[in-house]
């Protein structure tokens, strides 16, 4: 998780360079509607609002982050130097505030101490999705806090595709993108591994992983899919 | 070429050691009788091991030793690295199989992996992968100390009236112990003689499955051993009742496309099934050896218990050596023979080897596939079947021995060394057997001669 809202597409530079230095991404919207279907399958990891000229749209766009059903948090507000005080009747939209001019250094302080508040860690190499977390960095599994005993080759291809929910692959596009290397098995190893995924997922989570009659496999759904 | 594994598999292999506490690695591999051999390291030895092999004397393994060096190198295959259901005390085990290796990092070509590696890369250089499916049929029995006769669990007085639910519950649980280390299991059951059961397993390529099968195999023993229950694969452990088969089902593919299917012909069977079948047939008596290695594997080999005794083939014919379940056109892919010869207590590796070798020289020789046989060959007099062109498959297993030395294909699939290592001990088993009194004869001649 590390991919920041930044409302509207003229934030003043130092906001995206201050996130670029922290390791954090910017995602420039314009409306509300972006901000479902732009949004990466591990989450926000906050919202950065500049209020402007654009002042209604830009406390819509909080509202509707406040009250989606994952609220994004935190959101910090921008606004122009002395005008503060507009800010005291907005009291619950906003979890941090930053004057347009502030330097570089103050706007990483409090980028960083407001994402500490709610747990986060834009460093992470957990990637998770539903019951599933997998720690990029020990290279462990787990599924609703159990362990998985994964070989190298099914930690790959569930690695793949915790990266890539909802979208559908081919059995050909897992193999070079997964394997690469000399196989027994030629296609059908996809098959192969994506059984021995499930069997170790469980009945209960088996079904993650879909197949896709005649085309190939999908794990999980993005948000916004029906 | 560098037989040292991936970075990045070995360091998977590594970490998971340290995040997940492993005390003990064990290192798989297979004697040339199928029988599983194993050395635990700790996870300080590991790494060395993964980059450079462990060094170990192979004399003290069946069929490994050698005149002059006796030393050779175990290599993990890091891809098989997995954390097993039986925790020992409060650390988790985990095995890696290995392939053994001369010291100078040549394939020891007494290592049943690199037979069938072998056999499969010859496949793939005609762009040919092979796949296999098998049905373990094996029998639960009271464990006893020392071993005596085998009594059945769910027979006889021994457990009352409990057992049935014994024997189908530790079958429940070994499903359930396959399935958390990634084994799923397409079917199981309970089979027909008292205590007998069957696992049937998902298709994999075949050296996943000739690895699986021996993985399945040590589960199966030991979640009956952690209930006090024998579980064994002998091929015929009671007089009277069906033994222990493990029928096969095999296919080929080349990328995604199952070569044993074709739209167009009769019953949706290609020419190259056709061919491949033909290979088996003409093979099968050479082969027998290996798919059933033991003196007891000719017991199970006997008329009336759906065991095969002649070298036939058909699609519907449970007497028949090579089964061809029909393929539904909703499904090509499914396309595919079923070897009924094979006992679970053969070597899986060299087993698939010489199946797969005998059905490569059909195709290649363009063999012609007899008729299909129909009839219940049970039921056939002996002149009827010879009539008819059916032979049988070697009754004993000096007649199987007798076929296979006189075998070329065997002896280029299994390499020389295997070859002759294994008809040397398979004789000598069969000297051994020849001179023993069996209650049959003693029942039999003592009253009267």
């Amino acid at each position: 998780m590390k991919t920041f809202i930044c409302f509207p597409k003229d934030t003043p530079p130092d906001i995206e360079t201050a996130l670029s230095e922290l390791g954090c991404e910017a995602r420039f919207i314009e409306d509300a509607d972006s901000l479902n279907n732009t949004e990466p399958a591990e989450g926000w990891l906050g919202a950065i609002v500049t209020v402007g000229y654009n002042e209604q749209k830009a406390v819509d766009l909080c509202r509707e982050m406040r009250n989606r059903e994952t609220p994004v948090a935190p959101v910090i507000l921008v606004v122009q130097p002395g005008l503060m005080a507009k800010l005291d009747r907005l009291d619950d939209l906003f979890d941090e505030c930053l004057a347009e001019n502030a330097e570089l250094q103050e706007i990483k302080f409090r980028i960083t101490r407001s994402i500490k508040r709610f747990g986060k860690n834009p460093n992470s190499p957990v990637i998770s999705y539903g019951p599933l977390a997998l720690n990029l960095e020990t290279y462990q599994a787990i599924v609703e806090k159990k362990p998985l005993d994964l070989t190298y080759m099914e930690y790959e291809l569930l690695k793949f595709l915790v990266q890539n929910p909802g979208k559908v692959f081919t059995r050909d596009t897992l193999l070079t993108r997964v394997w690469g290397y000399e196989y027994f098995g030629g296609a059908r190893t996809v098959d192969v591994h994506i059984r021995r995924l499930r069997a170790k997922l469980g009945e209960e989570h088996a079904g993650l992983i879909e197949t896709v009659r005649s085309v190939g496999y999908r794990f999980g759904r993005i948000h916004w899919q029906v | 070429m560098s037989i040292a594994s991936n970075k990045d598999q070995i360091n998977y292999v590594m970490r998971t050691v340290e995040e997940r506490k492993v005390r003990f690695i064990q290192l798989w591999f297979t004697d040339i009788l199928g029988t599983p051999k194993s050395f635990s390291i700790t996870p300080a030895e590991l790494e060395n091991a993964l980059e450079e092999g462990m060094t170990f004397d192979g004399s003290a393994i069946d069929g490994f030793s050698r005149v002059q060096e006796s030393d050779v190198l175990a290599f993990p295959d890091p891809k098989t690295f997995q954390i097993l259901p039986f925790q020992k005390g409060n650390s988790e085990l985990a095995r890696i199989f290995c392939d053994v290796y001369n010291l100078d990092q040549t394939p020891f070509e007494g290592c049943p992996r690199h037979v069938l590696k072998r056999t499969l890369t010859k496949a793939r250089g005609l762009n040919y992968n092979f796949f296999a499916s098998p049905e373990i049929e094996y029998f639960y029995f009271a464990k006893q100390d020392p071993p005596g006769s085998p009594q059945p669990l769910d027979n006889g007085s021994y457990f009352e009236l409990t057992v049935a639910d014994l024997s189908s519950d530790l079958r429940k649980r070994t499903v359930l112990a396959l399935e958390e280390i990634g084994i799923p299991v397409e079917y199981a059951q309970h089979e027909d003689a008292p205590s007998q059961h069957e696992i049937d397993l998902r298709y994999t390529d075949a050296l996943t499955m000739a690895d699986t099968i021996m993985t399945v195999r040590l589960v199966i023993k030991e979640v009956a051993q952690d209930n006090n229950v024998y579980a064994s694969f002998m091929p015929k452990p009671l007089e009277g009742v069906q033994g222990s088969g493990m029928h096969t089902h095999f296919s080929l593919f080349q990328g995604d496309q199952n070569v044993f299917y074709d739209p167009d012909a009769e019953k949706f069977l290609s020419e190259t099934a056709r061919h491949f079948i033909a290979g088996l047939l003409h093979h099968a008596h050479e082969i027998t050896a290996i798919t059933n290695q033991w003196v007891n594997s000719y017991k199970r080999l006997v008329s009336g218990y759906e065991a095969p005794i002649h070298i036939s083939w058909a699609h519907n014919n449970r007497s028949a050596l090579v089964r061809v379940p029909v393929t539904k056109a909703s499904h090509p892919e499914a396309t595919r023979i079923e070897y009924r010869a094979p006992d679970p207590a053969c070597n899986p590796y060299l087993c698939f080897s010489v199946v797969l070798a005998a059905g490569l020289d059909g195709i290649q020789n363009a063999m012609e596939l007899p008729k299909e046989a129909n009839n219940n060959l049970f039921e056939m007099s002996d002149r009827e079947l010879k009539k008819a062109g059916i032979r049988p498959l070697p009754m004993t297993l000096e007649a199987a021995l007798t076929e296979m030395e006189k075998s070329e294909l065997v002896a280029e699939t299994l390499g020389e060394h295997v070859f002759e290592w294994f008809l040397r001990n398979k004789y000598y088993e069969w000297n051994q057997y020849s001179r023993h009194i069996s209650h049959y004869e003693l029942a039999r001649y003592f009253p009267t001669l």
